[in-house]
């Protein structure tokens, strides 16, 4: 039947088509999951407050990230006349974007990946490192102050907190001995790599949160003192997107998170009754329940507190742990290229 | 074909994003198009099979450098008035400059020739690209073969970063510091600590 439909088209055209089509099918349900990530972000930071959250909206409030979208879309969208035009509407693009185009590496399953190439960890790595421009030419173009402060701190964090999550990757990537997203998950069919590096498993997730400026570390959107940080005079749907690109930002790490420490689609304990995509689901919902469970925890970090724990504690602390990783795959030969 | 298309698209777009940063007006748009400029390199080096140097170009320049870039830049008060202030007064000293400058590069352009053993190298390139990924050629050409040399070139590298962090810090005094080590061995009673049942509060 397919067969019969590609036929209809030049080869060149087709494969065309079949890209787009797996890209629509990755980006549909990630839309869907990040809509209810919302919901569910409310939901348990309410019954943790001991309150009820969104519960008005359609049945147990399952609509209320819908009726939220529909809002922000009908909403006007205001250009402030002091902003630098171009740039202040390319900005929360950069950001949402960028948040997307990971999501070409991120393997779903056993080949379920859109482009399975060598260098995955680095592309994820490289592409992740550009959510900075969004919010620092956001905070550049809006040519307000405090929008400025909150994207001056979101830049200094966010490169700081990179240095440490390489040298996590390193550690990961010397164990594991490819780069290739996949090839990491299979390395660890005999352990999950959570067992042997579980200190960097938590510094991992704290990077994590760091990264994608998420209580306790989301000072470049204080409200107390930068009233909102770097999207303060955004409205409608740029301010939508920079709010998408950030919980997408939120999956990213969590779906990273079960690729490089919880075995990603692999089934725990042999359980491998449901298929792997389910279960690769499962641990990214785990990881985004620990950073909502954190948001409700912890109280925000002092920025200087912020930069010191970043420099002087993750930072030499990963790299300790790489010298470790290689000695001791060195000592048990099991260094990739070694046996 | 399409090969060659996307390899005119990228090099194009290198060269005018590359002229847009010298002739952008304002400093923030000049790095911005950098920014673009480095990601067209990136995509040449893609095309060119050099995947590692191509995400490596996009971590390192993208990602930290054009960073700091940005940063710096932005922080900048520029006076444009003031910039363009006595142009033609530097124009025939700068002019020279350039042509001096620019009658070197075609010299050399028209005087290079690649060495016979270079040519043979490019037919057949040592490891074979067909079985070994060019991260595992780079990583054995730096950390194996020419060990003593790479570690010599970051060794320098720390001198010079330890170097310039020494020239540049100076401690003033009357300046309150926070003492972590000093906080966490503060005696236990300066604080209490109560466990607070759910649901009732204290």
């Amino acid at each position: 039947m397919l067969d019969l439909v590609a036929a209809q088209f030049p080869p060149v055209l087709w494969t065309l088509i079949v890209i787009v089509a797996k890209i629509v099918v990755i980006i549909l349900p990630l839309l869907v999951v990040m809509a209810y990530l919302v919901y569910a972000e409310r939901k348990v930071i309410g019954s943790m407050h001991l309150r009820k959250g969104p519960n008005v909206v359609g049945p147990l409030g399952l609509l209320q990230p819908f009726a939220d979208g529909v809002k922000l879309f009908f909403k006007e969208t205001v250009l402030p006349t002091s902003a630098n035009r171009g740039i202040y509407l390319f900005a929360p693009m950069i950001t949402f974007i960028v948040a997307l185009v990971v999501w070409a590496v991120i393997p779903f399953g056993d080949g379920l990946v859109l482009a399975d190439i060598n260098v995955g960890i680095l592309y994820v790595f490289a592409v992740s490192s550009l959510g900075v421009y969004g919010v620092v030419m956001a905070g550049w173009a809006s040519n307000s102050r405090y929008a400025f402060l909150g994207a001056l701190r979101s830049a200094a964090q966010m490169v700081s907190y990179e240095v440490s999550i390489g040298l996590i990757l390193v550690s990961v990537l010397v164990t594991a001995g490819s780069l290739n997203l996949s090839a990491i998950v299979r390395a660890q069919e005999e352990m999950w790599f959570v067992l042997p590096h579980l200190p960097l498993f938590v510094l991992f997730i704290a990077s994590g949160l760091a990264e994608t400026n998420r209580s306790p570390f989301d000072l470049p959107e204080c409200e107390s003192e930068l009233v909102a940080g770097y999207n303060v005079e955004y409205s409608a749907m740029p301010f939508a997107l920079f709010y998408l690109g950030e919980y997408i930002n939120m999956l990213v790490v969590g779906a990273m998170t079960s690729v490089l420490f919880l075995g990603g689609w692999l089934a725990p304990f042999g359980w491998t009754f449901l298929p792997g995509p389910v279960w690769f689901f499962a641990k990214v919902c785990l990881v985004m329940f620990i950073f909502i469970w954190v948001r409700a925890t912890f109280p925000r970090y002092r920025y200087d507190q912020l930069m010191r724990l970043g420099w002087k504690v993750f930072l030499p602390f990963s790299l300790i742990w790489v010298v470790l990783t290689a000695g001791t795959l060195t000592a048990l030969g099991r260094l990739p290229g070694q046996g | 074909m399409s090969t060659a298309l996307i390899f005119y698209l990228f090099a194009g777009l290198t060269v005018a994003s590359g002229a847009m940063v010298v002739s952008a007006r304002n400093p923030v748009h000049s790095v911005l198009w950098l920014i673009l400029c480095f990601f067209n390199t990136a995509g040449l080096f893609l095309l060119l099979g050099a995947e590692f140097l191509a995400m490596v170009l996009v971590i390192v320049y993208v990602g930290a450098v054009a960073v700091l870039f940005l940063f710096v830049v932005m922080m900048l008060d520029v006076n444009r008035a003031e910039l363009r202030a006595g142009f033609l007064h530097y124009l025939p000293l700068g002019g020279l400059v350039g042509a001096v400058l620019l009658g070197e590069l075609v010299a050399v352009a028209f005087a290079w020739r690649p060495s016979e053993s270079a040519e043979g190298l490019t037919r057949a390139p040592q490891p074979d690209p067909m079985q070994v990924t060019n991260t595992q050629a780079l990583g054995h050409l730096l950390y194996t073969d020419y060990i003593f040399l790479f570690q010599t070139a970051g060794l320098i590298l720390l001198v010079a970063m330890i170097g310039a962090i020494l020239l540049t810090h100076r401690r003033r005094g009357g300046v309150r510091r926070q003492v972590i080590a000093d906080q966490i061995a503060r005696s236990p009673r300066s604080v209490e600590l109560r466990k607070v049942q759910s649901g009732r509060g204290i």
